[in-house]
């Protein structure tokens, strides 16, 4: 069963593209990416750049609204994903707890649909 | 708040438990004797601060409550013809008066821990039925989904009741089997409270109140038990050594090794040292007297100023003979890099299966102790990583960090 770990974390941790690339590559992020890809159950996952890089755009009535910045403008922000396969959600929780973001922000799991099943 | 709404709110508190335990005997339903326990309670909310508070308010609720489960039979009886008998005999069965012997909650820990229910649900099972605790509030601690905590409780609570699992205490020859099934389920509910702490999470501490209340009360009921005064004693060593956990400074985790016992606390050392010398009257071993042998060991630094790593040595042992855990396997090695040196110690470790010590955090953080000791720097650093990697608390991850800092190239 593959499950998204989504990390939400407060933008003044990472405030830009370069802060986001060295916490990937560093002890905290690194370590537990590292952790991941040792246990055998990564399949995926990426860094974004900081929420103030997004454009969000509704159509409504046929008229565009492009507007600068995140979809929902919370204390967290998405800042990045892993996918991983396990066997069940008690195991993509406890690695869930273990993701950095748990402790500064929060984690949402979630199942994701493949196409197999 | 109105003395009725005191009385009832005090009622509900202290007494849940043990009601909740008598109700299921009687029934025959922990789900149903919850229901009704809910329905006399709301009775009791709408009748108590017009007419008074009665004068045995247990006694209130439980004829109240079984009452209401003898009115709900019945009616559910009318819909199927032919079952007076049944009624017959639930009244009868409903009306037996508790006999006054031992606390009825025991009865009730028993059947949670029973070997039909699964193990993994038997904790939180417990914890909800003689402690009156919410799924929701659970979760959190236990790590898993409320909603999927839920169900699995409500099916837990479901097959005691179609199983028609005993309220009786177990006899004498299936007891001690029985009573060591009971004594996990306190001391997982105990392990997750305690492992959840560190954040300062106030739900897993009280979760540990729970736990060494749970375990007391078999300590009471059940004297000549020796692996019960055995687990009570290692929750309390592991209580009284609580204020010295956390570096107040850096909020880091301190070891065990390096922790001050002038910040223990005195009177539960002295209070688990006499537990565990109630356990030493019986004459047999088990694992939580040794966890608890062990535990007295480092206590012990309170007096000596030193530890006695041999002594520890045999200890765990003798405990991974008896428990062989990841954890009892983890914590002998440990050991060993002192009573036998690191070389020792990293052959204990690999010696662990792969699949076992892959993601267990405690495994890489002893084998990255090791490897320092031996000088191995970057394999120390990387297995520093691995175990910060696998922290899932704060305290943990900056304790290793420390660590591992220590090691970097310069």
């Amino acid at each position: 069963m593959q499950y998204i770990i989504m990390n939400y974390t407060p933008p003044a941790d990472h405030p830009d593209a370069q802060s986001v690339r060295d916490a990937a590559d560093g002890e905290v992020w690194g370590a537990y990416t590292k952790a991941l890809v040792e246990a055998g159950i990564l399949v995926g996952g990426e860094a974004l750049h900081p929420s103030a890089t997004a454009t969000t755009l509704r159509v409504r009535d046929g008229s565009r609204d492009v507007q600068d910045g995140p979809y929902a403008d919370t204390k967290e922000q998405l800042g990045g994903f892993y996918v991983i396969d396990v066997p069940d959600l008690d195991t993509a929780l406890e690695w869930a707890a273990r993701n950095p973001a748990a402790a500064s922000g929060a984690v949402e799991v979630r199942p994701v649909i493949t196409r197999s099943q | 708040m109105s003395e009725a709404r005191r009385q009832i709110e005090r009622v509900a508190r202290l007494s849940y438990g043990r009601l909740v335990a008598i109700l299921s005997a009687r029934l025959g339903s922990p789900h149903r004797a919850e229901e009704m326990l809910a329905e006399s309670l709301l009775a009791a909310l709408e009748t108590w601060p017009e007419r008074g508070v009665p004068d045995n308010p247990e006694g209130w609720l439980l004829k109240t409550a079984r009452r209401k489960a003898i009115d709900a039979w019945r009616r559910e009886a009318t819909a199927h013809a032919g079952q007076q008998e049944i009624i017959a005999m639930i009244e009868e069965r409903t009306a037996q008066v508790g006999d006054g012997a031992a606390d009825p909650r025991l009865n009730l820990m028993f059947v949670c821990a029973h070997p039909a229910i699964d193990a993994a649900i038997r904790a939180p099972l417990m914890l909800q039925l003689v402690l009156g605790l919410d799924a929701r509030r659970m979760a959190s601690v236990f790590l898993v989904a409320p909603g999927t905590l839920g169900q699995r409780l409500t099916r837990a609570k479901a097959k005691i009741e179609t199983s028609a699992i005993g309220f009786e205490l177990p006899d004498e020859a299936d007891r001690p089997a029985r009573v060591a099934d009971v004594l996990d389920a306190i001391y997982a509910a105990y392990a997750v409270g305690y492992n959840g702490m560190p954040a300062g999470d106030r739900k897993a501490a009280d979760l540990t109140q729970e736990a060494i209340w749970l375990v007391s009360l078999i300590c009471a009921e059940l004297p000549g038990e020796a692996e019960a005064h055995g687990l009570f004693a290692t929750m309390l060593f592991a209580e009284a050594r609580r204020p010295a956990r956390l570096d107040p400074q850096t909020g880091a985790l301190v070891p065990l090794g390096r922790q001050d016992p002038a910040n223990w606390n005195a009177r539960l050392l002295d209070d688990a040292e006499r537990a565990l010398a109630n356990a030493a009257r019986h004459a047999s071993l088990g694992r939580y007297q040794l966890e608890a042998a062990i535990q007295a060991v480092h206590a012990a630094r309170r007096r000596t100023a030193e530890t006695d790593w041999d002594e520890l040595e045999r200890l765990y042992r003798g405990l991974v003979a008896i428990a062989p855990t990841i954890g009892a396997r983890t914590g002998h090695a440990a050991v060993l890099i002192e009573a036998a040196g690191p070389e020792t110690a990293l052959d204990a470790l690999d010696a662990m299966p792969e699949v076992q010590r892959r993601s267990y955090q405690p495994w890489w953080a002893t084998r990255a102790h090791a490897l320092a000791r031996l000088g191995h720097k970057a394999d120390a650093h990387e297995a520093f990583a691995r175990a910060i990697g696998l922290s899932d608390d704060e305290a943990a991850r900056r304790y290793l960090w420390t660590q591992a800092d220590m090691l970097r190239p310069r």
